[in-house]
């Protein structure tokens, strides 16, 4: 019961600062509000694999930064009004955000399957190298690969549209933005209550108690990474829009590494942790960034201090322990 | 595409894959015995390589900076092992990455607050400075010739020190059973501070050879760290002799990747095209690699301890 409080005290306090911003005419802090909603997003599917079930992915970035490379690319071909592909099928570029999203779901859901289908064949400590590994791959193939602009990234001139609705509205976008939240976490609630959410968990606590029940977990464990990538790849797509950019950063390391990040400060497995973890990432970024540029220092050590003594993270200490039913 | 050329890369393919040696060693070792996966080993590398410029640039001594860069990873390794990675030990690997990550950003911003922005320059010692003439006739630099012998001699000491020394012993039994060492008397604590003060500073001695190669800055170890995550993936988690192999294909590979696919794939398209097309599949060969040994040898080449 406390945890939907403060789920639902997280949800409208994000809600009410984007409006709050946008009624005292402050684009900037909508906007902000619209990056810890995107981050959100990223860290909620990355919580789908971590938090429940138990692969330590440290190459979600890849997945971020595939999803920004399909609003990107798609973007630039209908700009330039030439088809991605014309064999054996013609893919024409799109400014559709619905379109975009789908393929950005589709593509890092896709990749997402091949990388995992090799990973999950390990476990533990040889799974986190692996997950970075391949994402350092991904990293420097969209590097040294010159067609969408290497290492200076792909700039996206227009932001794409949403019908019906004007995306340049800063408000508007974060509409988009907190409805993929809302529902991705209305689905991941959902799914935790089913069948496929109950063995996930089970993969998570004790595969061979899983594998006696009937169910192999493979490919539970590899559904559950493919579904967490798309989530992932979603967010991305939703931030190269809002920076009008996408680059290779975006699926640097260091960006998986913040990813995980913000799922653990937010408190791991749970629901609404990745809304708070976003949120408080953001804020020392923008607060303890205003006072000096070293402000990462401030969150190596927080990050140190939470993992040393505050297991549980913002949701263990808001809500206490999750409940188990 | 002369044999000399084969030859200078291959050089350059042993160079690299005997500085990841140094690396990957200490990685693996801590792995192996404590059961840890430290992220913050980049910085360590990072650490040796700015001591050892700084303190060149004092003493306009290239030994003295590189004594002190490898004794100062060494300490500093130790140094962190006290305050914050022994609490790590009995964590799942989870909170280890995050807190080594946490490592990593402190070191970052450190080093960025303590030595500027500004990458640090570190020459090679005039001894070492000049170039020899290959079999084929292409000039190739003593240094790298140096590294290379200095990185083998430095492999062949830690494998002498892990099988014939008392501390390689009480290591080995560390692998073999955390436990049961501790309940036949050797002190645990200071045991697993050596080893990470060992990893760590052969980390340190390869970041302050590599210095002279490239330019001394923040962030400098991360390639490097992954790279080594690579090769301990191939050669086995755990294993020294893994690691040496490993680091010896990952070097190998990479480096002549480079040079040889974009001229295989010049041979059938356009000139631009080969460059990025072989540029491109260069960068990623070493991953294919490791996806390879994964398909065939989920556990590496030389499994620890099987």
């Amino acid at each position: 019961m406390r945890e939907w409080i403060v789920n639902i005290a997280l949800l409208g306090a994000l809600l009410g600062a984007a409006l709050w911003a946008d009624g005292v005419d402050q684009p900037y802090w909508v906007n902000m509000a619209s990056r810890v909603a995107i981050l959100a997003l990223a860290g909620a599917g990355l919580n789908i694999a971590i938090g429940h079930g138990g692969m330590v992915s440290f190459g979600h970035a890849a997945f971020f930064g595939i999803g920004g490379y399909c609003a990107g690319i798609a973007a630039t071909h209908a700009m330039n009004d030439d088809p991605i592909m014309t064999w054996p099928l013609v893919i024409e570029g799109t400014t559709s955000m619905p379109m975009i999203w789908l393929a950005a779901m589709a593509v890092s859901a896709g990749v997402a399957l091949g990388i995992g289908a090799l990973s999950l064949r390990t476990s533990g400590v040889y799974f986190i190298m692996i997950t970075l590994a391949f994402a350092q791959m991904i990293y420097y193939f969209a590097i040294s690969w010159p067609a969408y602009g290497g290492e200076d990234g792909l700039p996206i001139y227009v932001r794409n549209e949403f019908p019906g609705l004007d995306t340049y509205d800063p408000l508007s976008f974060f509409a988009l933005a907190f409805g993929a939240l809302l529902a991705t976490l209305a689905l991941t609630h959902v799914m935790m209550r089913a069948r496929f959410g109950a063995a996930l968990t089970m993969a998570r606590l004790n595969e061979v108690r899983l594998a006696t029940s009937g169910i192999a977990p493979y490919p539970v464990k590899l559904t559950g990474f493919a579904l967490s990538a798309a989530i992932t790849g979603l967010a991305g797509a939703l931030l190269a829009d809002l920076n009008g950019f996408i680059g290779p950063n975006a699926m640097s390391w260091h960006m998986s590494g913040e990813l995980i990040v913000l799922v653990i400060l937010g408190g791991i497995g749970r629901l609404c942790g990745p809304i708070a973890g976003a949120a408080v990432f953001i804020g020392m970024e923008v607060i303890v960034g205003g006072y000096t540029a070293r402000w990462q220092l401030a969150l190596g050590v927080v990050l140190l201090l939470v993992v040393l003594f505050a297991r549980g993270g913002i949701m263990g200490a808001l809500a206490g322990k999750p409940r188990h039913d | 595409m002369s044999a000399a050329l084969i030859l200078e890369q291959l050089l350059n393919g042993v160079q690299l894959g005997v500085m990841l040696f140094l690396t990957a060693a200490g990685l693996t070792l801590v792995f192996g015995v404590m059961g840890l996966i430290n992220l913050a080993h980049g910085a360590l590398f990072m650490s040796g390589a700015f001591v050892c410029a700084w303190v060149a640039a004092q003493t306009g001594n290239f030994w003295v900076g590189l004594a002190a860069g490898t004794l100062a990873a060494a300490a500093v390794g130790a140094l962190v092992e006290i305050l914050v990675i022994r609490r790590l030990y009995d964590r799942d690997h989870l909170d280890q990455v995050l807190a080594t990550f946490a490592l990593i950003l402190i070191f970052s911003e450190g080093a960025l607050a303590i030595f500027g922005g500004r990458p640090l320059w570190l020459d090679p010692p005039e001894i070492l400075s000049g170039a020899v003439h290959l079999p084929g006739g292409a000039a190739y630099p003593i240094y790298r010739l140096a590294i290379i012998i200095a990185g083998l001699g430095a492999a062949v000491l830690l494998w002498l020190l892990i099988s014939r020394t008392r501390l390689g012993m009480r290591i080995r039994a560390g692998e073999a059973d955390r436990e049961m060492i501790g309940a036949l008397g050797v002190n645990i604590a200071v045991l697993y501070t050596a080893v990470f003060a060992l990893g760590a500073g052969l980390a340190g001695f390869a970041g302050a050879m590599v210095g002279a190669l490239q330019s001394v800055q923040v962030g400098m170890g991360e390639p490097v760290l992954i790279l080594a995550f690579v090769v301990i993936v191939i050669g086995g988690i755990g294993s020294i002799r893994g690691a040496m192999v490993g680091a010896l294909i990952v070097g190998v590979a990479d480096t002549m990747g480079r040079v040889l696919l974009p001229m295989g794939f010049a041979a059938f398209m356009p000139a631009a095209d080969a460059a990025s097309v072989g540029g491109a599949l260069a960068s990623m060969l070493i991953y294919v690699i490791m996806a390879g040994v994964l398909v065939f040898r989920p556990s590496g080449l030389f499994p620890a301890g099987g």
